[in-house]
């Protein structure tokens, strides 16, 4: 089942950077999803297309149709708060916010009008479980969120939007300044949150990518070169850029 | 060779020299000023009794030097002044920095600027002119040379020293956070008062206390418009009837008295006394600020 599906989406940024050229993909449910590519090919620009987050930035054009559930969420009368609530977004460099450890995961939902301590405190403890950080923080919910590690960080981030119950999840490069250690938890916990969301994730390096897609999708310079189901994009690229690339003969 | 490398070395040694002189003299400076100030205003506190000081009455012809009404009227206008001043230069702030366009935001950070330049004597012409005939009329005044008058126009002048040091605060903030805050179903609202605005919070006190400096410590603009009246008035009504600051009297009777009698001696006092003023609220911000600096070096370490 296609969670969001993409047809023919053009961008262009106003001082003429980056651009997405007639990108059309579709993006399962429950499945992880990878963007691939040198940097500047387009991955951040799509990402941030689907929250709607570009609509700060100096977007001159956007065509096209992206569809979550069959609706599109280009369209001006889209409520881009509510939106934002169904997909979630973590970054590349963990960005704690400036409250406690509780207080950065409970901002969100508070935001959203929640106000009963019970639901706070069960979405606090289930958001840290499935980001696999429950056992590390459980003692000390209330210290400043910035005294965590920067792999804690990052999980605290992906925690912080598992709290809001997304239904869809977009990881810009998300263990980009991680250990192997922090890394592979949270690959380990992504692995797991497929079941329940859909994840669409730009991997810091082709073997993240290898590791963890379900799907495959190949950027360069912002055109989707080629979507791939599986591992078939690493093992057997039909394009002879694709496999340039995944061979590490350039970007 | 070696000749090129010795006079390299002489040029070397000769600006790191120059560049610690020049550093050490501004300290040198700053405490001459200091000894000047204490050796000049000191000797009143030998020569006028305490209780005349702090007496409510200033007078000095007949030998009355009571501070209060000049404190109390410092105290009136400054802190009308920061009133007026900090929210509208956080609300400027937060305007150019998170809700003007670009274009807008290139026109209005450099002529808020400008803005901040501009010589305190025309806007103190402004106040004569404008601002207090219209305070006269609008509140059926006696006079329009009144503290209110004083701290609307006081007000006005650190507006744009608000405004700048609390914008590039506010710009500060790394992006990351906004997005951060956004990508959470934060509006654009939420996130500059939750996040954006805590995130800035160092910078954003140093323009409030700077502002309150700058009102503080003018002169001329003030010295025009409140109505050179050194009476000390309790409640409400202080803020409608002529006042009198403290740099505003001692600009106006420096001129004016021998050098080296009791009345210099207090002027130089009041002096000592605007110092440790500015002092305290130097030192008060800083140890915020500092606060600040050390719960999160504690964190990070």
């Amino acid at each position: 089942m296609n969670k969001i599906v993409i047809e023919n989406l053009t961008l262009h940024y106003s001082d003429g950077t980056e651009s997405l050229k007639n990108i059309s993909l579709n993006i399962a449910a429950n499945a992880i999803t990878v963007l691939l590519g040198p940097a500047g090919g387009g991955k951040s620009s799509l990402l941030r297309v689907l929250n709607r987050l570009n609509d700060l930035a100096d977007v001159e054009e956007v065509s096209g149709r992206v569809l979550l559930d069959e609706v599109d969420i280009l369209d001006p009368k889209t409520d881009v708060i509510a939106l934002r609530r169904r997909v979630g977004m973590v970054f590349a460099r963990p960005v704690v916010l400036p409250f406690s450890i509780r207080g950065n995961l409970t901002y969100g939902l508070e935001l959203a009008g929640e106000r009963d301590p019970v639901v706070l405190e069960e979405a606090v403890e289930r958001s840290l479980q499935q980001a696999a950080l429950w056992d590390e923080v459980k003692d000390r919910l209330n210290d400043p969120a910035v005294a965590l590690s920067g792999g804690q960080q990052q999980r605290l981030c992906l925690a912080r939007s598992l709290v809001l119950k997304p239904e869809v999840i977009l990881l810009d490069e998300p263990t980009s300044g991680l250990d192997p250690i922090s890394t592979g938890k949270v690959e380990t916990s992504l692995e797991e949150l497929k079941k329940q969301y859909t994840i669409v994730l730009v991997p810091h390096s082709i073997q993240q990518a290898a590791r963890t897609a379900d799907y495959a999708a190949f950027f360069l310079q912002g055109e989707l070169i080629e979507f791939a189901v599986g591992k078939d994009l690493f093992v057997k690229p039909r394009d002879k850029r694709t496999q340039d690339y995944i061979e590490g003969r350039f970007g | 060779m070696r000749n090129k490398a010795t006079s390299l070395s002489w040029i070397e040694f000769l600006i790191t020299r120059l560049v610690k002189a020049s550093g050490y003299s501004a300290i040198v400076f700053v405490g001459l000023i200091f000894f000047f100030l204490m050796g000049e205003g000191l000797p009143a506190l030998a020569e006028t009794s305490l209780s005349s000081l702090l007496s409510t009455r200033w007078y000095p012809i007949e030998g009355y030097y009571g501070l209060l009404p000049l404190i109390g009227g410092s105290l009136v206008v400054t802190l009308g002044a920061t009133l007026v001043a900090v929210p509208v230069g956080i609300g400027t702030a937060v305007f150019i920095s998170e809700i003007a366009p670009r274009w807008l935001r290139e026109i209005l950070k450099p002529l808020v600027e400008v803005l901040g330049g501009f010589p305190s004597v025309v806007l103190g012409f402004l106040g004569v002119l404008v601002l207090s005939p219209f305070l006269r009329e609008f509140l059926g005044l006696p006079t329009g040379l009144t503290a209110l008058a004083g701290s609307l126009l006081l007000g006005g002048i650190a507006i744009p020293t608000v405004v700048s040091v609390a914008e590039d605060a506010l710009d500060a903030v790394p992006r990351s956070y906004r997005d951060a805050a956004l990508a959470l179903g934060a509006t654009q609202w939420q996130t500059i008062w939750r996040v954006t605005l805590p995130a800035a919070r160092s910078g954003v006190l140093t323009a409030v206390m700077l502002g309150v400096g700058r009102a503080i410590g003018e002169t001329m603009a003030v010295m025009m418009v409140t109505g050179n009246a050194p009476v000390l008035r309790l409640g409400l009504e202080a803020l409608f009837m002529p006042t009198r600051t403290m740099t505003a009297t001692i600009a106006a009777e420096m001129g004016e008295v021998a050098n080296g009698s009791e009345h210099y001696h207090v002027l130089f006092l009041i002096g000592i006394a605007l110092f440790l003023i500015s002092l305290a609220i130097n030192v008060t911000a800083s140890a915020l600020v500092f606060r600040q600096h050390k719960r999160s070096e504690r964190i990070l370490s």
